[in-house]
């Protein structure tokens, strides 16, 4: 007994901290989109400056306040993310799902998982980046295709043993459509993990957008994108600014983290076999 | 594994080898297709807007045929593979060089690398996983899964970055950047010297490899410990050494072979990025040269070979697990005899 209630505790515990998680990155987000043209502001009088209670962050070498400059690109990293891992969790869905389809279209749907995997992700988003052209299409097209792999696999083998369960072959001999049994069986099993793999591919889309950036390859140097700091912080370090690398990246990885968390969070709270944990 | 059990091995080995052909055939005549759908025209990015400017048309129409412009881009690729199936991968137009060459000598320096990175992230990470999982709620567990969760999320290029400011850069106990001493004579540079260049590099790679490893291993050894096997064992009174020993690591192996091989293509990636932020002379920075630049030859050629070794990762995967799973032999020799 005392443990069940420990557990519970946990499980609440959690959860106010995805919460908590979900409000910041929402604060984040609003206030990067609103400090946009804050963010692009010289003042050569306050340039170079290590941080202190003025600017937490320091200012670089034209004099932006760094803690504008990365709360805008963090805002613009989480945006792009939100946009293409959505999107990329849409393909999975629906190359995954499209498994149950017959074997022909399984057998070109693996084809497909297998070729986007074989190519190493940066690779294939420096291709798809230099097909499109760079810029922020690059960026957003690049990630949205290459990241719904994993995804799609997981949802394929759920789908196809969903396919072949008892009550499926049951409905379908009691004379049920095919779009009934999709609706009914198929989607309350699926729908979460649906829901879950996306929010889990936030992590990863928004690291390799600033990846991507970093290499050069994404937003333009005016755009105030994490990756653009921390290449522009490069020729910086030799100097001893270490804040201009610090900071930024510190607070991408722990919004990246806070992502982790709410993924996990609710993939816990959707779980019915984690239910009484 | 899948769909090796009513096969031999030979038929099974053949099986990969074709899937892994075609596979990279696939991935080729894509990549091939995504760079010829670029906006970058060949001849202004080649030759230059001024230049092209004051060549008479017979002359541009001579250079448009020799870069294939008007050409489908189907017959363009049937050429250039099976120039590529020759060993002709065609010349890099940064470098000036054959890209043949230059993908050998990037990759020798990449591989050494990638190889110190795969095998320090999945040693460790292995053993870490084990530990955490065979004393799961224990202190050293929840140490290593907020460090597994940090390093989840840590972009690695940043992490390089922190490492190059720490340990190049304040305390200067390692060089900042190259593959070798700045200054010195291509054949003064020793192993040694090497070496010191590669640490970092290599340091910024495992840490950040580590995690997915480790964790994955946790699980699996956390579900090992729950089961009935386990339990038994217990009951018989095997000591807890002995469990993880004989019960542990044999079942917990064979899923962490898989997961490591396949990492070959995240640590590749991961390479990509640390190799731009320590100026490291390998064929992630080449990769990224060419993609910047726009040197298709060679940025195809990178692709081909990092496709082959990611299936080739893959495949030693797959053979590894046919070869010490007990479960694949006996399907194999079954398969052999009926």
């Amino acid at each position: 007994m005392i443990r069940q209630k420990k557990g519970w505790n946990q499980r609440l515990f959690l959860l106010c901290c995805a919460g908590i998680f979900i409000a910041a990155l929402l604060g984040i987000t609003a206030a990067g989109a609103m400090w946009e043209e804050k963010a692009l502001q010289t003042d050569f009088s306050r340039k170079n400056m290590a941080p202190c209670i003025q600017y937490p962050f320091g200012t670089d070498w034209m004099g932006r306040d760094m803690f504008i400059r990365t709360i805008t690109g963090l805002s613009l990293s989480i945006r792009l993310g939100l946009f293409t891992a959505v999107i990329s969790a849409g393909i999975g869905a629906v190359i995954g799902v499209s498994a149950i389809m017959g074997k022909w279209v399984d057998g070109v749907m693996g084809c497909m998982i297998d070729l986007v995997m074989g190519i190493p992700h940066m690779l294939l988003l420096i291709l798809i980046s230099f097909a499109v052209g760079r810029g922020f299409w690059g960026v957003a097209v690049g990630i949205s295709l290459t990241h719904w792999t994993s995804l799609a696999r997981l949802l394929r083998a759920e789908a196809l043993q969903l396919k072949e369960s008892p009550y499926v072959a049951i409905a379908r001999k009691l004379g049920k459509g095919w779009g009934y049994i999709a609706g009914k069986h198929m989607a309350p099993h699926l729908l979460p993990q649906l829901l879950v793999g996306t929010v889990l591919l936030f992590p990863h889309a928004i690291l390799h957008e600033a990846g991507i950036t970093f290499l050069g390859f994404g937003l333009s140097p005016e755009q105030p994108a994490i990756g653009v700091i921390l290449s522009e912080s490069m020729g910086h370090l030799m100097m001893g600014r270490w804040w201009l690398a610090l900071f930024p990246g510190a607070l991408l990885a722990a919004v990246v983290m806070m992502f982790h968390v709410i993924g996990n969070t609710v993939a816990g709270v959707l779980n019915p076999k984690q239910a009484h944990s | 594994m899948r769909g090796c059990s009513h096969r031999g091995l030979g038929r099974f080995l053949a099986g990969k080898c074709v899937r892994m052909a075609v596979l990279v055939l696939l991935v080729s005549f894509s990549a091939f297709m995504l760079v010829s759908l670029s906006p970058v025209d060949p001849l202004t990015a080649n030759v230059g807007q001024t230049a092209l400017g004051s060549m008479s048309p017979e002359q541009i129409a001579r250079l448009e045929a020799y870069w294939g412009v008007g050409t489908p881009p189907i017959r363009r690729f049937i050429s250039w593979a099976g120039d590529f199936f020759r060993g002709e991968m065609g010349t890099s137009l940064l470098y000036r060089r054959p890209v043949a060459l230059v993908i050998q000598e990037r990759l020798a320096n990449s591989l050494g690398l990638m190889a110190a990175a795969w095998l320090i992230s999945g040693g460790l990470g292995f053993g870490l996983g084990i530990w955490a999982g065979a004393k799961k709620g224990g202190m050293a567990d929840r140490i290593l899964c907020f460090y597994g969760l940090i390093m989840a999320s840590t972009p690695g290029f940043w992490l390089a970055l922190m490492l190059l400011m720490i340990f190049a850069v304040r305390l200067q106990w390692l060089p900042v950047g190259f593959g070798v001493p700045v200054g010195v004579e291509a054949e003064a540079v020793t192993l040694a010297d090497r070496f010191r260049h590669a640490i970092l590099p290599a340091a910024a790679l495992s840490l950040t490899s580590i995690s997915s490893i480790m964790l994955h291993t946790r699980e699996k050894m956390i579900q090992v410990m729950e089961s009935d096997y386990v339990l038994y064992a217990r009951a018989r009174g095997e000591s807890f050494r002995r469990i993880v020993w004989r019960h542990g690591l044999p079942n917990v192996m064979l899923p962490a072979l898989t997961l490591q091989f396949g990492a070959v293509s995240e640590i590749f990636g991961g390479s990509v990025l640390v190799e731009q932020v320590f100026s490291y002379p390998g064929l992630g920075q080449a990769a990224v040269t060419a993609g910047l630049g726009g040197d298709v030859p060679l940025l195809l050629g990178i692709t081909v070979i990092s496709a082959w070794i990611v299936f080739g990762g893959n495949m030693t995967a797959d053979l590894l697990c046919a070869a010490i799973d007990p479960r694949l032999r006996q399907a194999q020799r079954k398969g052999q005899t009926s």
